[in-house]
Formats: structure tokens, C-alpha cells, sequence
């Protein structure tokens, strides 16, 4: 069965995130009101064939923790469908 | 002693890193490339270097894709024999990608890819003058981290101001602590963002940089023994 990934992979809270912050001005500059903070991270899908749900978010989490994300800067969530 | 230096799809620092270790600094230079693996032709008193750069387009992050490349497992076992290893600004970054440094390089606080002079200071207290060009410099390690690098003495260059002050104002990215520069617990894996083979010739206006290879390769050989 192929399962479809989805992975955020998003800067540490505590980190200061510069890109979320060029565009937090940017927003700010386009008028809008009411945004308070941006954060910008990737999000990736993967096709994964397995024999289980539990099997692909595995193979997901491996791939998250070995390569996908650093995580000395980043956080990541799987959704598995 | 001989420098290995070796060529990801991407590096761009690479003929200059040769250039400075053959030319300027008369060393013997082997041009690694990153598909073969083969390090037999050098002993753990030779050094191989990582170039700056953008290996691998800095796809996924700075480094990430590099540290996979065939040669570099073999200088991760390089490495762990006690051979020299230096990384300078990508390489900085493929070293920290690889865990053969702790802490990661991220995005510049300003937001900006800086290109210019700035100055360090390090651990014999001198002040270089060494170009930076890096939009990835900001040096981050939780505190724990940076505790243990400031005790181990791994902490081997700090930005600092012309007059060798380690103000907020001198530090170009944001790097924690200002730290321009480590090394490894074991002493023999270096990595800095500076890029002292920039420095290194009269023609080029600055010759700073021949005193950071001494540093790393001279005067530390001297201290280990």
C-alpha cells in the first residue's frame, strides 16, 4: 500500500526565524492588520509503500530525524494518509 | 604536511582554498573529488579541507546533501583516525551538518548575505582582518553547548571589533557568543566562517590569513605535542 506523507519541518520556537520576520514586514507594508508573527518552514510529501500506517509514519520519522530536519534548529510533524 | 581539498557540484571556494595552500603557502595540494573515496594517499598529519561554497545548490539546508557524498564518508573516518580536518564557510557548515562539530549555521540575523571584511580575535588574543561572504553564518548550539565549547577551549575565533573588543556591534550575523570559529573536542576538526584563503597574497591587499593557517596548523601542532 503507498501511504502519502506530509512533513512540516519548522524553525525552533525559541530560534529567531529572519525570513518569517522579512516577511512580516512585508505584510505589514501591504496594509494588513491583525498578523502578528510569521514563521516560515518547508513542507514535503513523500509516497511511501508499506505494510502499515504505523510502518510508513516509521520510515517518515527516520527519514525526518536523519536527514529532513536538523534538529538543532528544527522541529518536525508527520501526517500520514 | 599535505592539504587534501576536496570539490562538491557547487563549491565555488575551491581553486582559491588550492591557489593559497600551493602558492602562498608553498604546501603540496591533491584536489579530492567528491564521487571517488580514496584518502590513502594521506596520513593524520595531513589535513583535508572543505571549501566554501553551495554544495549541492544548499538544497534542503546548507551542507545537508554534501555529507552524504562518498568522500565524505571517508573523511568522516578521516576524522575519527585523528586526521586534520578543516571546513571553511560551507564546509563549515557540511562539518556541522555531519556531526563532526556540534551546532548548526543559521540564517543571518540582518537577513543579508554579507560580503566584506570583518575582524577576529583568537584564543592567543591577535586580531585578523579576514573577509566573510555568507548569507548562513549565524553560529547557534543550545547553551549547553556553548558552555562546553567555552570550557574544552574549542571556541578558536570570536568576531571582534579592529581593536580586538568582543562587542555585539562587531558580530556580523548574530552568531551566539560571537563565534566566528571551533574546533572539535579532540582538537583536529576546524571549522570558521572567515575565509582566510582570501587573505593570504599581497596582490589581493591582506595577508592575514597565512597567520590563521598557522594557527590551525603550526602553533596547534606545537601546543598538541
Amino acid at each position: 500500500m503507498i501511504y502519502a506523507v506530509h512533513i512540516n519541518v519548522m524553525p525552533l520556537k525559541e530560534l529567531l526565524d529572519p525570513q518569517g520576520k522579512a516577511v512580516m514586514s512585508g505584510l505589514s507594508n501591504l496594509g494588513l492588520k491583525g498578523v502578528e508573527d510569521v514563521r516560515i518552514g518547508k513542507h514535503i510529501t513523500l509516497q511511501v509503500e508499506a505494510a502499515s500506517k504505523e510502518e510508513a509514519r516509521k520510515i517518515a520519522e527516520e527519514a525526518s530525524q536523519k536527514l529532513l530536519a536538523n534538529q538543532v534548529m528544527e522541529y518536525f510533524e508527520i501526517t500520514v494518509n | 604536511m599535505k592539504f587534501g581539498v576536496v570539490v562538491f557540484p557547487g563549491s565555488n571556494c575551491d581553486a582559491d582554498m588550492i591557489n593559497a595552500l600551493s602558492k602562498d603557502l608553498g604546501y603540496e595540494v591533491i584536489e579530492l573529488w567528491h564521487k571517488d573515496k580514496d584518502l590513502g594517499m594521506f596520513s593524520t598529519e595531513d589535513c583535508i579541507v572543505l571549501p566554501g561554497g553551495f554544495s549541492y545548490g544548499d538544497y534542503l539546508r546548507c551542507g545537508a546533501i554534501a555529507r552524504f557524498s562518498p568522500m565524505m564518508q571517508s573523511v568522516i573516518s578521516f576524522a575519527g583516525k585523528g586526521g586534520k580536518v578543516l571546513g571553511v564557510c560551507n564546509g563549515f557548515q557540511i562539518l556541522c551538518e555531519a556531526g563532526l562539530l556540534p551546532g548548526v549555521l543559521l540564517r543571518n540575523e540582518n537577513m543579508k548575505f554579507i560580503c566584506r571584511n570583518i575582524f577576529l580575535k583568537g584564543d592567543d588574543g591577535i586580531v585578523s582582518k579576514i573577509p566573510v561572504a555568507h548569507g548562513e553564518g549565524r553560529f547557534y548550539a543550545d547553551n549547553a553547548t556553548l558552555d562546553e565549547l567555552e570550557n574544552n577551549g574549542q571556541v578558536i575565533y570570536r568576531y571582534c571589533d579592529e581593536n580586538g573588543n568582543i562587542t555585539p556591534e562587531a558580530n556580523p550575523n548574530g552568531s551566539l557568543r560571537n563565534i566566528a570559529g571551533i574546533s572539535n573536542a579532540a582538537g583536529n576538526v576546524f571549522g570558521m566562517m572567515p575565509h582566510p584563503e582570501r587573505a593570504c597574497n599581497e596582490r589581493l591587499g591582506n595577508t592575514d590569513g597565512k597567520k590563521i593557517f598557522h594557527d590551525l596548523f603550526v602553533a596547534r601542532k606545537t601546543e598538541l605535542v
